[in-house]
């Protein structure tokens, strides 16, 4: 099979990109996209060019690198997959493909298909943690957790942060990566004493990082490579709520100046 | 090169809290004096990141990605091995130490085997009290599965992403040293050279990979956290940016690098499709629980439908052939057996590279108990195949998924076709006990090191060896030298030695970019990958490791005469990235392969075809080879130097393995 490539090339963040087309050598339809896109580069090479720049690297479903927008959705056209494992024969002998990079303001085109996610780990260090020493823990059986809240938070911590759902919401909101993120740590009982703490730094970073607002168009949770469900988001407002309401009306403690004999 | 394990005396049992207890220290107060830098943030760069930062330590840390959450290690699927005995199976921190040291094939480091055991339970606690889910039972307790190599369940698991939540975990604590100022966090930063200043390793060259801007750092001690090589074959189940570079160019500049030969090749795997494939994929080991390993006995059955072969004509060669471990013996051992059968003629699919990995029997097995459970009386047998297939995508769905992706075929109905692929390596730059390599101020962890897996190393034993390495035994060890170093004696990175490096870096880019020969870095990196699975793979003779030995200088050469590394060096430029990671590897695939051709014993992973048993099994050759292979470079163009750490054991004996 051969297809014909409608490719987003942009040099660098401060130029203006454009679409190239490509047409593609004969292709095995059991290559995966990204080694379509191989292909091409090595072909590109060969004729002196530049090669499309792409990210990649686990291949394999988890490391979250991949991002392209393929045919206008992120990670192209299979639910629960990424782009890594999206495969040639899921497209027709003669198709055009139509590649993109995520577009979201808060991650800028770095080169052709590759954009800069920084503002995820930045909404992470607002409170994607529990605050604990290495070496402080108890026994890890010491505390049973319910096998179904255990299996939640998993649910949620399967998020490979690979930001499909910014590139898919209208608004570039971060909601579904914050709602998983968070989500996981206030099901179990060693987020809880940070919980409040977690969800109004995570809210307020996301905000700082310029990401838009949720207005519940779930189009983060359709193309969510791993199927997160938007139902942490729900979750993720009550627990915005109740921490919003105990921060206003909760006494604070004194504040106290340390030192000693 | 002097070669000092400095493994501590006394009973095998107490040498590590002795260690920790006759170490020197450095005050909290003087710790905030000293700069680290961890090179990688995969399990073992994280943790150590995080752990030493909450010691108080300055570091600084340095990734290749564009976020210190996508290493590798979040690939790993089936879990993390630990001397819990939760299961009430007989497992012990002794019992956990002769699992590895034997899975290992006994080339492995007595006393470091022995201290990986005993942390290995605290990491579970680490993990659980940072928010990791692992699975649970009902009951709310921790659950667990077996792996190869051992007859007790010791792994902990998150369904087949443990080593994506166990990373999370380690990231989550890097965030957090991140977010409060003491970690100082390098994306997009690729380290190029390692710096020596009076003999010690003072800093380290790095190249942004958004800008190609070329920056020096000084720091008090550095720490390579960087994977392994097996990319060195091209296929294997690493990412596709894994490389030995960082590792290499440390050994360029006078680390030893120990055991290169010894790589693993992991037997379940999805097999070769095509020239064009970047990389195969891994269906976890976790699956031997509950998939039989079979060929059919008669070759002229091999393109038949295998559910159309009946049971007396298949072969379920390796509980015919190891009746004790079954379908869950070492991954070496399986792997050779997967090959034998193929040489045989009696591989599957189409290209003959291939056994089956059938889930029927589970499927049935677990169909029959959930009916029982659910009071089904009589079910049919669509009723029990449908309950089980459920059962059977509970434990391993997600694995079942990826192979439909890539195959297109529904593993549920008939067997996965697997193959063996390079997964791992277990040699790696020479350390010693305080995981310092030879070259003081230079440490090594995880993957990246040499010292815990010997031959071949178990299931699941990757994750707990890293985070060992990075929460428990480094924050331990890394005191013993700074403390000899007085603070803030780091030297400044306007340094002669610093402007070399520099130099150095920068004139490699230079050749690469100039060249604009004929061939892309790419096909420079399949033709070595197809040398080395070739001559140096499964199974290696003197024969083929001397072919090796021959084609791959030539491959070098052509290299640096004929590559086209596109674009520039003041970009993002992912060809040049690659130019500098393969010429890397084609230096190192020579490494192994002159290893390999020096060790002319069979030993775990490494199988020399001239020695082996009358049945096909590795024949070890403990007078002559019972040590560390550490090599030393000796300049380009020049033969490396062979050093030998000799293994002395205090507490186990060398004994043949035996999985039958």
């Amino acid at each position: 099979m051969k297809v014909k490539l409608k490719v987003w090339r942009q040099k660098n963040a401060s130029t203006a990109g454009e679409f190239k087309h490509y047409d593609t050598p004969d292709l095995n339809p059991n290559m995966s996209f990204l080694e379509m896109l191989d292909v091409v580069n090595e072909d590109l090479t060969n004729a002196g060019e530049e090669p499309i720049a792409f990210d990649h690297d686990c291949r394999e479903g988890i490391c979250g690198t991949c991002s392209a927008v393929i045919n206008g959705k992120p990670h192209g056209p299979h639910k629960a997959v990424a782009t890594c494992q999206t495969y040639m024969r899921s497209f027709a002998d003669g198709d055009e493909i139509t590649v993109e990079p995520w577009r979201a303001a808060p991650f800028p085109i770095l080169k052709d298909l590759i954009v800069d996610r920084k503002a995820f780990d930045k909404i992470m260090q607002a409170g994607g943690f529990v605050s604990i020493r290495t070496g402080a823990p108890q026994d890890a059986n010491a505390l049973p957790i319910a096998k179904e809240v255990a299996d939640l938070a998993m649910d949620a911590a399967s998020c490979i942060g690979c930001g499909a759902c910014v590139a898919a919401c209208k608004n570039a909101s971060a909601m579904l990566f914050t709602a998983a993120k968070a989500g996981q740590l206030n099901l179990l009982p060693q987020g809880q004493p940070e919980k409040d703490r977690r969800v109004l730094g995570m809210v307020a970073a996301m905000d700082e990082a310029g990401f838009g607002n949720c207005t519940n168009q779930y189009e983060c949770s359709a193309v969510c490579p791993k199927q997160i469900s938007h139902d942490f988001i729900s979750k993720f407002n009550r627990d915005y709520f109740m921490a919003t309401v105990r921060a206003t009306f909760q006494q604070a403690p004194a504040v106290t100046t340390g030192g000693g004999a | 090169m002097k070669l000092d394990a400095k493994i501590p005396a006394g009973p095998l049992a107490q040498k590590w809290e002795r260690h920790i207890a006759e170490s020197k220290l450095v005050a909290p107060n003087n710790r905030r004096r000293y700069t680290v830098i961890v090179v990688g943030a995969g399990l073992a760069g994280s943790s150590a990141a995080a752990s030493l930062a909450e010691l108080g330590y300055n570091v600084q840390c340095f990734v290749y990605h564009d976020s210190p959450r996508r290493a590798h290690s979040i690939a790993a699927q089936g879990g993390v091995n630990a001397a819990k005995n939760y299961q009430n199976d007989g497992d012990s921190v002794y019992r956990l130490f002769m699992d590895t040291l034997k899975g290992g094939d006994f080339r492995a480091r007595e006393a470091n085997v022995y201290r990986l055991a005993q942390v290995s339970a605290n990491i579970i606690d680490q993990c659980v009290a940072q928010g990791v889910p692992f699975a649970r039972e009902y009951g709310g307790l921790l659950a667990n599965r077996s792996f190869g190599g051992a007859q007790v369940s010791r792994t902990f698991y998150a369904r087949g992403q443990t080593g994506q939540q166990l990373l999370l975990g380690a990231y989550s604590a890097l965030t957090k040293e991140i977010a409060r100022g003491a970690v100082e966090m390098f994306t997009h930063a690729e380290m190029l050279d390692l710096v020596i200043v009076d003999g010690q390793a003072k800093g380290i060259i790095v190249r942004n990979l958004q800008n190609g801007e070329i920056t020096r750092h000084a720091a008090d001690a550095v720490v390579l956290a960087t994977g392994g090589y097996g990319n060195v074959f091209n296929l294997s189940t690493y990412a596709r940016q894994s490389n030995g570079t960082a590792a290499w160019r440390a050994y360029k500049r006078g680390a030893g690098f120990a055991n290169p030969c010894y790589t693993q090749i992991h037997p379940t795997c999805i097999p070769v499709s095509g020239d064009y494939q970047s990389k195969l994929t891994l269906m976890s080991e976790s699956l031997r629980n509950d998939g039989r390993i079979w060929v059919p006995k008669k070759a002229e059955d091999c393109k038949k439908n295998p559910t159309d072969i009946p049971e007396e004509d298949r072969d379920y060669y390796l509980e015919r052939k190891y009746p004790s471990y079954g379908n869950l013996a070492p991954r070496d051992i399986s792997s050779r057996a997967a090959k034998q059968v193929c040489d045989e003629g009696r591989g599957i699919g189409e290209t003959g590279l291939g056994v089956y990995l059938d889930f029927a029997a589970s499927i049935e097995r677990y169909g029959k108990q959930t009916a029982k459970v659910q009071g089904i009386v009589n079910p049919s047998k669509e009723k029990i195949r449908e309950l089980g297939e459920n059962a059977v995508a509970e434990r391993y769905g997600n694995l079942f998924d990826i192979y439909k992706e890539i195959t297109d075929e529904n593993a549920y109905k008939v067997p996965m076709r697997i193959y063996p692929a390079v997964h791992y390596t277990m040699g790696g730059l020479w350390v010693d006990y305080n995981l310092m390599s030879n070259l003081p101020g230079l440490f090594v962890l995880g993957e990246a090191n040499f010292s815990d897996h010997g031959a071949n190393r178990l299931g699941a034993s990757a994750l707990m060896q890293g985070l060992a390495d990075g929460y428990f035994v480094l924050p331990n060890t890394i005191c013993n030298y700074l403390a000899t170093q007085k603070p803030g004696s780091c030297p400044k990175a306007d340094r002669e030695e610093f402007a070399a490096a520099e130099k150095n870096v920068k004139d490699i880019n230079a050749r690469l970019l100039s060249i604009k020969g004929k061939r892309t870095v790419d096909s420079f990196h399949k033709e070595l990958g197809k040398i080395m699975w070739d001559n140096c793979g499964m199974g290696r003779t003197k024969e083929s490791l001397e072919r090796a030995l021959d084609l791959i200088p030539k491959l070098r050469e052509e290299f640096w005469r004929d590559v086209n590394v596109p674009g520039s060096g003041d970009d993002l430029n992912q060809s040049l990235e690659r130019a500098n990671r393969v010429a890397d590897f084609i230096e190192l695939g020579e490494l192994l392969c002159r290893d390999a051709l020096a060790r002319s014993e069979s030993c775990g992973g490494h199988f020399r075809e001239e020695s082996q048993y009358p049945d096909g099994e590795a024949m070890r050759n403990d007078a002559e080879f019972a040590y560390v292979s550490v090599w030393e470079y000796k300049g380009e163009n020049e033969a490396p130097a062979l050093n030998k750490e000799p293994l002395v054991y205090e507490e186990a004996k060398m004994v043949t393995r035996s999985y039958k």
